[in-house]
């Protein structure tokens, strides 16, 4: 660590920190979803990561499909938007099929839906080959700008970057700003109350599960811009998000977005200066040392359970 | 039967349950497979092990780790780094630029050996360390966890999280660990070799009676007064705490006699199957671990060994046949068993074949005494 410069250190710090960033943001937006399922619902979902494998592979049929009509250039936003929907509607599926018989057992959900990742990820493996894929990028998101001649930021990063603005954005508006929203705090606080007062606590339930797996799915279009999807993508981010929501406290957005940033920064820097693995080594102990003095993460709701 | 006996056979029922096990592992398999197949039988009744222990843990404790792999790893590498040092004598590693340490260390420019594998160059030494280390990590981890009153799903999450680093640091220390591989290509125990036809029968006993010994001693726990303690802190924690006892202690110390379960059987897998690597050690092995529990049966200490036997056999069957379909069979397997049969083959046993009249007859013991009383149990079970 000490063979370098003060600037060429500074240098370092600037672009790591920005490769940081673009793990902060394809950790955050899987972080999100997970939020919204885990925090809200306190259901594990440990099939996350294949929605986001799905949501990515979405992205790549798209791109086939713009490649093979020359439409490369606008493809992409529709993409992102179709990879919200199927996983949407997956997860939709799924709570109805599975989750909600096991909402009286936590423990059961999260085996359940490990089987269900399983089931996803031999499923990409049949349908789209073991081989990884990767999606076509538009013009626009390719090269990179450069701010100072050491300097190198590529542009991928601030896409994606500013969509997991746009949809941390989102999700804010929509739990704290939106009837939907309301409902379904109302119904994590109080489930009986909610359900005299009129509102359809087994829809919000449904819709609030699908929701977490159509922003994993954005999180999915969103990782193809930084790297190539395989059957098993989604399972190398699973501890990692499992680990920002829960780091961050688990019902607080705003504790998801730090532990998000705190991680991946964390890890992007060190992995420059140990191994890789030994960054992620470094990071996690970190975590796991925290949350063993302060279980209930860093932005904890003041909430008594 | 009386007293401390019938307590750890399980009354009359369990004994049999005990029996029929013991006669199958020890003499039916044994008597009707070739070696490759009682080989591996040998080695999945070494995850059986962790099955046993997560019955404690999970079944009756209400505790699930993700992590058992950590405990049966750990096992394993101890084990496997005192065969290796044997292995390694300066003779047979001649061909090295530093003969005398193992292979993996001399790939890695390293010179001698370090010292936290010193101690592994004596046997009393190393089923020491089996014995105390990873009961000592599990005390670590739960002592930080359970005094703080975390549990359910978050201690899953962070055990999980705890074989996830585990298994990288192995993977990412070579040097020390050997690396992805593992530590591989161990010869002896004491000059007796380890390889040959009879010391695979021999270990193969070994291993089985240390897998009824578990059993027994796991009846033990659960039988006593400490058992019904660990039931009713699965099912209404606050009460058993309100009462007076001191709830995060009990847990970390079936956390401990867990962990000490999984940790023989990682060592015996090692004794039987010649090496150690880190795929036993992470995020997937665990998670299988908890699903041999699972199917047969968490409340089972016995059916957890046939599960583990059962989904082995299978994936060995179904991996050389149709590998395509493996995975979906096992996804499958586990919203199969956690939505209909949450209490695994035992519950589907306890449901349906006791039914038939005379396996009831051999279960409950003949005799009017014993059918009111199975009479008083229905009319119990309806209040």
């Amino acid at each position: 660590m000490f063979d370098y410069s003060m600037a060429e250190i500074g240098n370092i710090v600037v672009m790591q920190g920005f490769s940081g960033i673009s793990l902060f943001s394809v950790l955050l937006l899987m972080a999100l979803g997970l939020a919204v399922i885990f925090g809200q619902m306190g259901v594990i979902n440990m099939a996350h990561g294949e929605f986001m494998a799905l949501g990515a592979y979405t992205t790549v049929l798209f791109s086939q499909v713009a490649v093979s009509y020359d439409i490369v250039s606008y493809y992409f936003i529709f993409a992102i938007v179709a990879a919200f929907i199927i996983a949407f509607i997956v997860g939709y599926l799924v709570e109805y099929g599975l989750i909600r018989h096991l909402y009286k057992r936590p423990l059961d959900t999260l085996l359940a839906t490990w089987g269900l990742s399983l089931i996803m990820q031999q499923a990409f493996r049949s349908i789209f080959g073991a081989k990884e894929v990767s999606a076509t990028l538009p013009d626009w998101l390719l090269g990179s700008f450069q701010p100072t001649p050491d300097i190198d930021i590529p542009i991928n990063g601030v896409f994606v970057l500013v969509l997991a603005a746009v949809v941390t954005a989102g999700v804010y508006i929509f739990m704290f700003r939106s009837r939907w929203g309301l409902r379904m705090r109302a119904t994590v606080q109080n489930r009986i109350m909610a359900g005299a007062v009129g509102i359809n606590t087994k829809k919000v339930d449904r819709v609030t599960f699908a929701l977490g797996c159509g922003i994993a799915g954005v999180a999915g279009a969103a990782f193809t811009t930084i790297a190539s999807t395989g059957p098993t993508t989604g399972s190398l981010y699973i501890v990692d998000s499992f680990m920002v929501v829960v780091f961050g406290g688990a019902a607080s957005l705003l504790g998801t977005i730090a532990s998000a940033f705190g991680i991946a920064q964390a890890q992007s820097i060190l992995q420059f200066f140990m191994t890789s693995s030994m960054g992620k080594v470094a990071t996690l102990m970190v975590i796991v040392g925290i949350l063993m003095m302060r279980p209930e993460g860093l932005f904890a709701s003041k909430l008594r359970k | 039967m009386t007293g401390t006996m019938s307590k750890i056979l399980g009354g009359r029922e369990g004994a049999i349950g005990l029996a029929v096990l013991a006669l199958l592992i020890l003499v039916i398999l044994p008597l009707s497979l070739d070696l490759f197949r009682l080989g591996l039988v040998g080695k999945y009744t070494t995850y059986a092990f962790v099955a046993v222990s997560l019955v404690l843990l999970w079944g009756n404790g209400g505790i699930l780790s993700l992590g058992q792999g950590i405990f049966f790893g750990l096992g394993g590498y101890l084990m496997a780094m005192f065969l290796k040092l044997e292995a390694s004598d300066p003779i047979s590693t001649k061909i090295q630029t530093t003969p005398g340490i193992p292979d993996f260390m001399d790939w890695n420019q390293l010179t001698e050996i370090p010292l936290f594998w010193e101690p592994f160059n004596s046997l009393p030494l190393t089923i020491l360390a089996i014995l105390t280390i990873p009961a000592l990590f599990a005390y670590i981890i739960g002592f930080a966890m359970f005094k703080r009153r975390v549990g359910g799903v978050y201690f899953a999450i962070i055990t999980q999280a705890i074989a996830l680093i585990l298994s990288i640091l192995i993977v990412g220390q070579q040097g020390y660990t050997g690396g992805v591989n593992g530590i591989t290509d161990l010869k002896t125990m004491l000059g007796w070799d380890i390889r040959n036809d009879g010391a695979k029968y021999v270990l193969y006993y070994v291993n089985a009676l240390l897998l009824i010994g578990s059993i027994l001693l796991s009846r033990y726990i659960l039988s006593s007064k400490f058992g019904m303690l660990l039931l009713a802190m699965r099912d209404k924690e606050e009460r058993v705490r309100f009462s007076g006892y001191d709830v995060s202690n009990f847990k970390i110390f079936i956390f401990c006699v867990s962990a000490l379960i999984s940790a023989v059987g990682g060592a015996m897998f090692t004794l039987q199957v010649g090496f150690m690597s880190p795929s036993f050690v992470g995020i997937v092995p665990s998670i299988e671990m908890v699903i041999f529990a699972a199917v047969g049966g968490r409340m089972s200490l016995i059916g957890a060994v046939y599960g583990t036997l059962l989904v082995n056999f299978g994936k060995t069957m179904f991996s050389e046949t149709y590998p395509e379909l493996w995975l979906f069979l096992m996804g499958g397997l586990f919203i199969a068993v956690v939505m209909f049969f949450p209490n695994g083959l035992a519950g589907v046993w306890d449901k349906y074949a006791k039914r038939v009249g005379f396996i009831r007859r051999i279960m409950e013991g003949k005799g009017k005494a014993d059918k009111t009383s199975a009479d008083s149990n229905t009319q119990g079970a309806k209040a």
